[in-house]
């Protein structure tokens, strides 16, 4: 076995956190659109929308039920073909189109849930003072389902920044796809590699504790 | 008769289960009506209609110069009855993610579109009016169960609603919270505020009502003052419920 070539490690820190950047535009890109996708999917199935209902459990089954890589390379190689305005995407975007429609499958779900969770009486109470549908879900339901659904969606979004690796298959020069050139230069894979395992574990860590600090403030407001 | 709010053959069923089953009923402009009978009879499902949170499936309910047929009712329809109805819930049923003051204000604000001054303004005269002068700012999980559903009843009159509708407003009540929510109710009566009350508190609704309402099995079965329907009951049924619950 040889020795890790920890000086040579140290040279691509540098290297490999020029593309954070890059990795977390696309995971904080996908994950608004997510989100926005997702509390939509969560409200069409809630109140039951006719047709629309249907069409949306078909959806979020697919996009739960297939490999995000095969979505990728669906959205990426695929659709191109078929449908002229796609070709030319770059990777770039079809990676987030990808992360968006994947993920948002989960969170509507998990959104659903939530939104379910609140006492049914709010929805009355509501109403009855002369609310409509979308008030009530602006100002009353949602608000409290987002507090309920905060865990697990910040948990997929660290689910996110990790499958953000996946647009290395795309093509996309991010942090996996760096290491990657670097190490078929230096042919020190396992040191180009471990680096960016430990970036993803750093940038992981960091959120998850901001993600503790999160849950214990919004535990204490509910509390109050 | 000149009834502020009638209703007319009112119909509601559940699946094959008829709940009221042909509901006639007006109330004049002030008058306090309290609605006893069994459990099952149908007494929340009438508060419910009255507000459309169950949809009645024939009948008519009319409040001052506002419509409402069965068949054909508008979501504007709805709407416009609601503005005329309060509700006062069971289990409060307050907006837990806003304050006392936020869910007194919400109805003026977002449905009414009020100014937030002039809301909060009115919020804090019903706050007064309601014993929670201090407790606007609180929000309902560090209330006690009576001073939630005094909220619960402030959200209901910061409407200025035409009938107030109270569906068993201290049945959900630890007994001990159940004096100051009385109390309060007993003031909106005073005020001779029009009102429909479900309760099973009979000493209360003779105290209060202008008039008893005995429900059973999706009908009136009998009405009249409370003197008349404690004292002397004409139907059998009547006799027979208020020897059942003393
Ligand atoms: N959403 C619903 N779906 C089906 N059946 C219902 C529904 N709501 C009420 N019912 C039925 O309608 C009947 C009348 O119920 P309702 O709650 O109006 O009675 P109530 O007189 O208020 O009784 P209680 O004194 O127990 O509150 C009951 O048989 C009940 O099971
Ligand atoms: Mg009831």
């Amino acid at each position: 076995m040889r020795p890790l070539d920890t000086a040579y490690m140290w040279e691509l820190v540098p290297v490999i956190a020029g593309y954070v950047p890059l990795t977390l535009f696309m995971a904080v890109i996908a994950m608004i659109a997510a989100l926005a996708l997702a509390a939509a999917l969560a409200i069409v199935r809630v109140l039951r929308v006719p047709v629309l209902d249907r069409i949306v459990a078909v959806f979020i089954s697919f996009f739960r039920g297939t490999p995000l890589l095969v979505q990728l390379f669906l959205f990426y190689f695929g659709l191109p073909q078929v449908v002229p305005a796609m070709t030319g995407i770059d990777g770039v975007t079809a990676a987030i189109i990808g992360l968006t429609l994947h993920f948002s499958a989960y969170m509507a779900e998990s959104i659903r849930g939530a939104i379910l969770g609140v006492d049914r009486s709010q929805w009355e109470a509501a109403q009855s003072i002369g609310m409509t549908q979308g008030q009530l879900l602006r100002r009353i339901i949602l608000p409290q389902a987002a507090r309920t659904a905060a865990p697990t969606l910040m948990n997929y979004f660290i689910d996110m920044i990790k499958s953000t690796s996946l647009a290395f298959t795309l093509g996309v020069t991010e942090m996996m796809g760096a290491a990657q050139k670097e190490a078929a230069g230096s042919f020190l894979y396992l040191e180009a590699f471990l680096v960016v395992a430990l970036f993803y574990w750093v940038i992981v860590e960091t959120l998850s504790v901001g993600q503790r600090r999160l849950e214990s403030s919004l535990g204490k407001a509910v509390a109050r | 008769m000149s009834c502020q709010i009638e209703i007319t053959g009112l119909v509601k069923r559940f699946g094959t289960n008829t709940v009221l089953n042909g509901i006639d009923l007006c109330l004049e402009p002030g008058e306090r009506v309290a609605i006893i009978g069994p459990s099952g009879t149908g007494k929340s499902t009438l508060l419910r209609c009255l507000n459309w949170l169950d949809q009645p499936d024939q009948g008519q309910i009319r409040m001052g110069d506002v419509t409402v047929d069965a068949a054909r009712a508008s979501r504007a329809d709805i709407l416009a009855l609601r503005r005329r109805t309060g509700f006062v819930f069971q289990n409060y049923a307050l907006f837990a993610n806003k304050t006392a003051r936020a869910n007194i204000t919400e109805g003026l604000t977002t449905v009414r579109g009020w100014s937030a001054d002039r809301a909060r303004a009115r919020a804090d005269d019903i706050l007064a009016q309601i014993g929670l002068a201090d407790r606007g700012d609180s929000y309902p999980a560090a209330m006690s169960g009576g001073q939630q559903q005094r909220v619960g009843i402030g959200r209901a009159m910061a409407l200025d609603a035409d009938l107030m509708l109270f569906d068993e407003p201290t049945s959900a009540l630890d007994p001990e919270w159940v004096g100051e929510v009385l109390d309060l109710i007993r003031r909106i009566a005073d005020g001779r505020q029009t009102m429909l009350i479900v309760t099973h508190e009979m000493q209360f609704a003779r105290e209060i009502a202008d008039r008893i309402v005995f429900m059973e099995g999706g009908r009136i079965v009998e009405q009249g003052p409370p003197e008349q329907l404690f004292g002397r009951a004409q139907d059998d049924r009547t006799r027979a419920f208020l020897r059942r619950v003393g």
